[in-house]
């Protein structure tokens, strides 16, 4: 990573002065002059209404997309100005992401799933990384559906499982979006139960964009947007 | 490494019928491109062969290519002359056996002795021009394919009667003749000779068998009016791509005229040249038509795989993974439909060779088919070529997705 590192103590991700515009003629801007940081083992939610750009601010946190101006920091070093090649490696062994439709890989496994990024940053061998696979699924009440395809799943049990393949490497953040978007009560119960417990077992941060304002309540730290900017 | 090829493998067989198609496409294009080469050199070879084969390699002629040199030109730096041609004093080479026992000195191969003459056969009221060749038949047999192309009688036979003579079997059914018959040759100088009929022979070339007639060399001889007359030497070498280099070499040496058999058929070679060129640019046309089915096959699986790519990338793998991923899949398209094809290509050749085929042009019986694994290795190459790049388009594209636009687009 490029840039002086501010070291320990150093927020998670950091976004300062952060603007985002796309388009070639007519210029839309998706996020205003952000400034944000999540801290470690902090629950936050961003809440705004339909295009105020909460997703956007999540991609950007997640270095999915990088900032027409300002910086994004990763423990206090800079990464918005890193190679596509550097920012993957960020996103895959330090940040973790569930989208609100699950994004399952619909010819792989359940556990082929959960191992996929295992596999990809190779860090454990095979019979580690199939434990962890198996010990997540389990955490997760999924241990009699891990040879099924996620054809065969139900919408909340397709979300568990995306939740065990964000937490596969053992992120610190995991960045949600819309995460309880596409499920019943019961399963966004359950899902918000499964964050809560990361969030207050294990130190790691999550953040969590939602319209659900009664899920936002939820969180321990409340970021509303509106237009692109951050009002609240 | 394991994981790209994982889950190529994974997309090509959730598409079963499509990677069916698009490997049988590559499958044919190699098993046909394979069969045509097959087909193609293994019936030149064939016609080579017996073109070389039935004649001497090299022929020594008592001709000169250039007239001798004039004392003007030594005298004077500039000097046109016209109208020379060469000296033919007396016919045939002088000292031919001394020069046979020089050359055999040196050169990888046999060299026999030979008297030409044109004559006119008579037999039972039948006139046919034809080409008498001279011959010692213990050394032609060193030197041509004849013993083994007697089809009645034996070369032996021409020392075993007076003024014996073989005749080509269509030249004899021609004229009427069969073996034991007494024919009479008329040579251009006049002389006119009773001959024997003691074997025929079949060499496979029609213009051969219908011209050319053996008669022992002092037979020949006798109908140039010339005793002693060695007017052609005949050479087989041991390589015959050798052939034009030593005929070059024979004639520096004995200032003869020596044709190798490539340049006596130098239009034919051309001609074979062109062929192959023909062959190869075909059989690259089948290989490039079966890319596009790969091309097809990427194209679709990218293009219903967008979601995924994107649900790659942002798990974190680069863009270089993504194409590879795609280009393992055409590879994998590729690599299976070269192995069946080399099947195919076998099995078309096996069913070709055994076709029964008759030729104006050739002798064969069957189809002659070339094996070799040039070809294969050629088609292979080809087909794993055109995978690649035929996969690396549409893998360049799926590379190239930007994870968040099908993202969003998807909630």
């Amino acid at each position: 990573m490029t840039g002086t590192g501010n070291g320990p103590g150093a927020p998670l991700i950091e976004l300062r002065g952060v603007t985002k515009t796309i388009g070639d003629g007519v210029l839309t801007t998706l996020v205003r002059d952000i400034d944000l940081a999540i801290e470690p083992g902090e629950f936050v939610a961003i809440t705004g209404p339909s295009g105020s750009g909460k997703s956007s601010l999540l991609y950007l946190l997640g270095l999915l997309d990088v900032p027409t101006s300002g910086e994004i920091r990763i423990e206090g070093r800079r990464a918005d100005s890193l190679a596509e090649a550097e920012r993957a490696h960020i996103r895959l062994s330090r940040l973790g992401f569930v989208f609100q439709f699950h994004f399952l890989l619909p010819e792989f496994s359940t556990l082929a799933n959960v191992l996929l990024p295992m596999r990809a940053l190779g860090r454990l061998d095979e019979a580690a990384m199939r434990r962890r696979a198996l010990d997540l699924l389990g955490s997760l009440g999924l241990e009699a559906h891990v040879h099924k395809l996620p054809s065969q799943l139900s919408g909340g049990q397709r979300q568990r499982v995306a939740i065990a393949r964000a937490l596969a490497n053992e992120p610190f953040v995991v960045l949600a979006d819309e995460p309880t978007g596409n499920l019943d009560t019961a399963s966004s119960e359950q899902v918000l139960g499964i964050f809560r417990r990361l969030v207050d077992e294990t130190r790691r941060s999550i953040v969590m964009v939602t319209h659900d304002l009664g899920l936002a309540a939820r969180a321990d730290r409340h970021v509303r947007i509106v237009d692109g900017r951050i009002v609240s | 490494m394991r994981l790209m090829l994982d889950i190529a493998v994974t997309h090509v067989l959730a598409r079963v019928r499509q990677t069916i198609v698009g490997l049988l496409g590559v499958a044919m294009g190699v098993g046909f491109s394979i069969m045509m080469a097959a087909l193609m050199e293994g019936s030149q070879r064939d016609f080579v062969s017996q073109l070389v084969d039935s004649l001497p390699h090299i022929t020594l002629s008592d001709e000169r290519r250039q007239p001798p040199r004039q004392p003007a030109e030594d005298a004077y730096a500039a000097v046109a002359i016209s109208g020379l041609r060469t000296q033919a004093i007396r016919p045939g080479i002088k000292n031919p056996f001394a020069i046979v026992a020089t050359l055999e000195t040196w050169l990888d191969g046999k060299v026999a002795p030979s008297t030409q003459a044109r004559a006119v056969i008579r037999y039972a009221g039948r006139d046919t021009a034809a080409s008498v060749t001279g011959i010692d038949p213990r050394r032609e047999a060193l030197v041509s394919k004849l013993p083994t192309q007697i089809r009645q009688g034996t070369i032996e036979s021409l020392r075993k009667s007076s003024n014996a003579i073989i005749l080509g079997d269509k030249l004899a059914a021609k004229i009427g003749a069969r073996v034991g018959n007494t024919i009479t040759v008329v040579s251009g100088t006049g002389q006119s000779l009773n001959c024997t009929v003691v074997a025929l022979f079949h060499s496979g070339l029609s213009q051969a068998d219908e011209t050319q007639a053996y008669t022992l060399l002092k037979t020949a001889q006798i109908l140039s009016g010339q005793t002693g007359l060695v007017n052609g030497l005949r050479i087989r070498v041991r390589d015959i791509l050798d052939a034009r280099d030593i005929a070059a070499r024979v004639e520096v040496q004995t200032g003869y005229k020596a044709v190798s058999w490539q340049e006596a058929n130098e239009d034919l070679l051309s001609a074979f040249q062109i062929r192959n060129f023909i062959m190869y640019a075909v059989v690259g046309a089948i290989l490039l038509v079966a890319s596009f089915g790969t091309y097809n096959i990427i194209s679709t699986i990218t293009h219903e795989k967008t979601r995924d790519i994107a649900i790659l990338k942002s798990l974190g793998f680069t863009s270089a993974v993504v194409r590879r991923i795609f280009l393992i899949e055409a590879m994998l398209i590729g690599i299976a439909g070269m192995l069946v094809g080399w099947v195919l290509g076998f099995l078309l050749c096996l069913a070709l060779g055994s076709v029964e085929f008759k030729s104006p042009f050739m002798d064969a019986t069957r189809l002659p088919i070339l094996y070799t694994p040039l070809h294969y290795i050629l088609a292979g190459a080809v087909a794993l070529t055109a995978s690649g790049v035929a996969g690396y388009l549409p893998a360049r594209k799926a590379a190239s997705v930007h994870p968040v636009d099908i993202i969003r687009g998807a909630s």
